[in-house]
């Protein structure tokens, strides 16, 4: 089981990590520290590995900043649960291997702090509340995040498939 | 099959009847690289088995985001960059002060219409304004776009947005973009294209406009119809199948505003009249070129700005840069009082050059008004058109900047003398209450993640 720490709508990668605290402002080791600062005071030190973030619609919108993904990445996240996602986080995120899993209802059942279990076999995110149902991602996306990431399948593969 | 130009690109670009759901391999006209990124680029590019770029012509390096270098962090990261290009053998490098990567990328002639182009900046949907698919992407997408010159896409559906009428004077593209952006909202356009219909003849710069903000809306790109630049192939097809349309009448546009935290929470200016302004920005890949420091210039030539209040001008490049220099709009908006800095992104993304304090209220020509975009979070950001810019800088509150463009100098005089009084407060201005852009603020604060505001 690990934590669910659930957010709004709209949730852009600035909130994630602001401009000023970007690797190249305060150090490859230090940015992702910064997780949240603003918007969740205290979760970059709270969070724990295999913990699951909630959203709502449109989650990670807003700058192309990778190392928003990355301080994520680095905190341990294990998985991310929204109604929708920004298309750019949404990349970014099967490049890095975070499983992005978009679901209707699971900003409705999941609390925050709640104990949850993202179980993508079943497609399911189990929450105290009743399950939430997670929408299959795409095939090729599905490919790169069991490879670890697009530079782990390309390392693979060599190469992108010459037709999808 | 009718196809929207989103389809027509990707069809050609990836050798197959592309249509909208369909996943492509493309390949990349270009890549766009921006420096604070770069480490991650580096890092992607060594991950990837020490690969170098797969073709040096079609690479384009900026120094824009933080630069002139505003930290020895920041240098060191710049001086990496230089190594990495030097050694990569890129020519095309622009450095600190040369702009911001958008603006050069289009004037420079680097955006091949009918071609796909990777950014590294989410802006990338800009090189729209000349009819390529200009997609943003992380920092690993583009290190793999370095590596094998292609990527992978979804290929979208189209929203098509179509202008009507021509706009009355002291209301611009920036205007008609937010009042989309007020229809669509910042996620109606999610991985779709925008496609912009009657509005081809547009000067370049207010299709840069149009194209860069379709960013705002969730959209993977956005792209003009019908621009002189477009080849003879690029059209969109009549009965092209579109997932949403939209048309917007010029001729009854008012100014718009964004009020704070959210760019789609956009009301007419009559609804944000007095909102008293700190610092205002003109400037970025949306608002920074030569006719919209003119369209400032054309209020403040002759005048101070309110004692109360600073103005911050930082051209989008060096040519628009140069090009105001050398007709007096430059001396004028410097005569004005407005602090002049040197091209590239300035303060939009709150790294360099005049971030905002904790509670202070920006007026900004820019396209993002998210918490701590700027600076503070604790700071509020509005966006309007580059003649709200000046008016608000004029006077120390938002205005409609029509009366001022008609007005005699008596008028004028009479006008500013009456909104600086009105301006509540002495110093550093407040949100005031009781309005509909207050309560829009509140309002969106509460329902997400935004910042808390005391009432």
């Amino acid at each position: 089981m690990s934590r669910a720490w659930v957010f709004g709508d709209d949730l852009d990668t600035d909130q994630m990590v602001p401009g000023r605290y970007a690797p190249f402002m305060v150090g490859q080791d230090k940015f992702h520290l910064y997780a949240f600062c603003d918007a969740r005071p205290g979760f970059a030190k709270e969070v724990q590995p295999g913990d699951v973030l909630v959203g709502g619609k449109n989650f990670g919108c807003g700058s192309s900043r990778e190392y928003a993904v990355a301080a994520l990445k680095k905190l341990g996240v294990g998985g991310i649960v929204a109604k929708s996602f920004a298309r750019i986080f949404f990349r970014n995120c099967i490049n890095l291997g975070i499983p992005v899993l978009e679901s209707g209802d699971a900003v409705a059942f999941a609390r925050d702090g709640d104990q949850v279990a993202l179980d993508l076999g079943a497609g399911v995110l189990r929450t105290p509340h009743g399950d939430a149902r997670l929408r299959p991602i795409a095939e090729f996306a599905q490919e790169i995040l069991a490879a670890g990431g697009v530079v782990a399948y390309l390392r693979e593969h060599g190469d992108f498939p010459s037709i999808l | 099959m009718p196809k929207t130009l989103a389809e027509k690109i990707l069809s050609r670009v990836s050798g197959r009847d592309a249509q909208a759901g369909d996943l492509v391999i493309a390949p990349v006209s270009r890549v766009m690289v921006h420096d604070s990124v770069i480490d991650a680029v580096i890092a992607g590019l060594r991950d990837l088995g020490d690969r170098r770029v797969w073709d040096t012509s079609r690479v384009a390096v900026f120094v824009d985001h933080a630069a002139p270098a505003p930290s020895p962090v920041v240098a060191d990261s710049h001086r990496v960059l230089r190594e990495w290009v030097r050694e990569q053998g890129i020519a095309t490098f622009y450095d600190a002060g040369e702009g911001v990567c958008h603006q050069i990328m289009v004037e420079e002639g680097y955006c091949e219409p009918g071609t796909v182009i990777v950014g590294s900046d989410s802006h990338s949907n800009s090189y729209g304004a000349v009819g390529a698919f200009g997609a943003g992407m992380g920092a690993t997408d583009v290190a793999v776009a370095l590596a094998l010159g292609r990527t992978w896409l979804r290929v979208p559906e189209s929203i098509k947005v179509t202008f009507t009428g021509r706009p009355r004077k002291g209301v611009t593209m920036k205007d008609a973009i937010m009042r989309v952006v007020r229809e669509i909202g910042t996620d109606g356009a999610r991985y779709a294209c925008v496609e912009f219909h009657g509005a081809g003849s547009l000067p370049q710069g207010d299709r840069i406009t149009l194209a860069g903000m379709t960013t705002e809306m969730g959209a993977k790109a956005g792209i003009v119809a019908d621009t002189p630049e477009a080849p003879g192939w690029l059209f969109p097809d009549r009965g092209a199948s579109y997932a949403n349309e939209l048309t917007v009448d010029l001729s009854t546009l008012e100014p718009q505003i964004a009020v704070p935290p959210r760019v789609d929470q956009v009301v007419d200016i009559s609804e944000a009249i007095g909102q008293p302004i700190d610092i205002v920005f003109l400037g970025s890949c949306t608002n920074g070129r030569l006719v919209d420091m003119r369209q400032a210039a054309a209020i403040l030539r002759g005048r101070r700005i309110a004692p109360e209040v600073r103005l911050e001008v930082v051209p989008s490049s060096r040519r628009q840069f140069e090009d105001a220099m050398a007709d007096g709009t430059l001396l004028a908006l410097s005569a004005a009082g407005a602090v002049i800095g040197s091209s590239g992104c300035g303060p939009c993304l709150g790294r360099t050059g005049g971030v905002l304090a904790g509670s202070e209220i920006c007026l900004s020509t820019a396209n993002r008004n998210y918490r701590g975009r700027m600076g503070s979070p604790d700071a509020f950001i509005y966006i309007g058109s580059p003649y709200v810019a000046a008016v608000a800088a004029l006077t120390g509150v938002i205005d409609d900047p029509r009366p001022y463009l008609e007005a005699t100098e008596d008028e004028l005089d009479a006008l500013v003398a009456r909104r600086r009084a009105e301006r509540p407060g002495r110093g550093a201005a407040s949100v005031r209450s009781g309005d509909r852009s207050r309560e829009l603020m509140v309002a969106a604060a509460r329902s997400g993640v935004a910042a808390e505001i005391d009432d």
